[in-house]
């Protein structure tokens, strides 16, 4: 400890005067989010506290990309996601696939932009391929068709397709997927209806 | 995002014409929009701005009646020629890093006597009601850059400490939807909706991404700035409202102007 303190002060001692020390990482994580909070307004429904991170968005903030924590920080990450899952009281995880398949085309919703009484999607199809007939869907999550029928309509597939959308965290640590439910972006039923479209057998994403 | 059923829906006219299966309709879709744009490149609307914009650069205004040809954009007073492929850099006079959209500013303040909300004051154009003097100069400015590589230096400190600030906020993951710039540019060969996402994290796609900016975008029928690509990426990340000439936005454009370097810069382009 201390042959390494005496190295450090002879390398100090060597730098050139007026030479800065490049500052730590955790020093620029601390000025990259100040300086965050001075740039940006409050704008409609979009208030400053939206920059304050919890510690999910705080440690997934720190890993290179397409890289997932290792292990014991993604069991800590999901075990943390998992406590927040509130199923339906009612016990019944389905609902309307027809009103799924409209949240799931609605990619409007929480930005500052929007009407703060207009409508909220979950703009599925920006990232999934859900039903057949839509042609027009984006790649960054897996394709969903045939989301039930390849992995059967039992109970255990709807809790888990109703617990994945609730709150993405809690299987896959730093999901790219927004967590609906936890953060207040779907309600209930709205979930229970995007439900309805993965496990409906009658859901053309079945078909 | 929210602009989506409107692309949507030329994408199913142009669909409607092929009786073809779905997985094919799809790809000649993407063909048909890359044949668009290709088609569009012959005649690209930008120049209508890029003119005015010299105009602009070139005319007495403000209050001290003088043009901004005494302007320095790190090259030496009124030097335009590969000023942007070195921006963002660090301004001694100001000792501030500034992108071209905050030194046009600064400039205009401090030479041509305008406030600095005078000179703020549309920084985003909306049709004939509201022409942003900014997007034309940024236009005029960025098009004598076409062909010269981009390079940026990250020599001085401040250079160097924004970059890595850049850095950190491209990973940066908040609001209500978890997003950060990383969320849809972070991986190779993804798309959201149809629209192909470049990973800004690999040289090829950083390079590609940059120098194609400023943009004449087609379904607004306005040219775009970087600073109006980092507004809108955030709004639709569900963050509050970037301020425009912000220190953050000038760190993610340096982040990722330094990460183009070595490309040959090929703006202003047309998008969709």
């Amino acid at each position: 400890m201390n042959a390494a303190r005496n190295a450090l002060m002879v390398a100090l001692a060597l730098l050139p005067l007026g030479c800065a020390i490049a500052p730590s990482n955790d020093e620029i994580a601390a000025q990259s989010t100040a300086m965050l909070k001075a740039s940006f307004k409050a704008t409609g429904q979009a208030g400053l506290d939206r920059l304050n991170q919890d510690d999910t968005q705080r440690v997934c903030s720190e890993l290179p990309p397409g890289k997932a924590p290792v292990r014991e920080v993604a069991e800590k990450i999901e075990k943390m996601n998992l406590a927040t899952i509130r199923y339906p009281a009612d016990g019944k995880l389905l609902g309307d696939w027809k009103n799924g398949e409209k949240i799931a085309q609605e990619g409007r919703g929480k930005q500052f932009s929007d009407d703060v009484a207009g409508p909220v999607g979950a703009n599925c199809y920006a990232c999934h391929q859900l039903a057949p007939q839509e042609l027009s869907f984006g790649t960054i999550g897996p394709s969903l068709y045939q989301f039930a029928k390849l992995r059967g309509y039992g109970a255990d597939t709807q809790r888990y397709a109703y617990g994945k959308i609730f709150n993405a965290d809690a299987f896959a640590a730093c999901s790219m997927m927004p967590r609906f439910g936890h953060n207040s972006i779907l309600t209930e039923q709205q979930i229970k209806d995007v439900t309805a479209l993965l496990m409906d057998p009658q859901s053309p994403v079945n078909k | 995002m929210a602009d989506f059923p409107r692309r949507g829906s030329w994408i199913v006219a142009l669909l409607s014409v092929a009786a073809v299966p779905a997985v094919l309709a799809q790809g000649s879709a993407v063909d048909e929009i890359a044949k668009y744009r290709a088609a569009l490149q012959d005649g690209n609307p930008a120049e209508l701005w890029t003119a005015r914009g010299e105009d602009l650069w070139k005319q007495k205004r403000g209050p001290k009646q003088v043009s901004l040809e005494q302007c320095d954009l790190g090259l030496g007073a009124g030097v335009v020629k590969g000023a942007y492929t070195r921006l963002p850099r660090y301004f001694a006079d100001a000792d501030r890093v500034m992108d071209l959209e905050t030194r046009l500013v600064w400039c205009m303040v401090a030479q041509q006597g305008y406030t600095d909300a005078d000179a703020k004051k549309s920084p985003f154009g909306s049709g004939n009601a509201r022409k942003s003097d900014i997007e034309a100069l940024v236009a005029y400015i960025t098009s004598e850059s076409r062909g010269i590589p981009m390079n940026v230096s990250l020599a001085h400190p401040k250079e160097a400490a924004m970059y890595r600030i850049g850095e950190k906020m491209f990973y940066f993951r908040g609001g209500p939807h978890d997003f950060g710039c990383v969320t849809c540019h972070g991986d190779d060969g993804k798309r959201i909706r149809l629209q192909d996402l470049p990973n800004l994290t690999k040289l090829e796609g950083a390079q590609k991404a940059y120098t194609t900016w400023p943009a004449y975008r087609v379904s607004q029928g306005e040219l775009r700035t970087f600073q109006w690509r980092l507004y809108d990426c955030f709004r639709q990340q569900r963050f509050p409202e970037l301020v425009f000439g912000s220190d953050a936005s000038i760190a993610l454009t340096l982040f990722l102007a330094r990460n183009a370097n070595g490309a040959a810069f090929d703006a202003p382009a047309i998008k969709r």
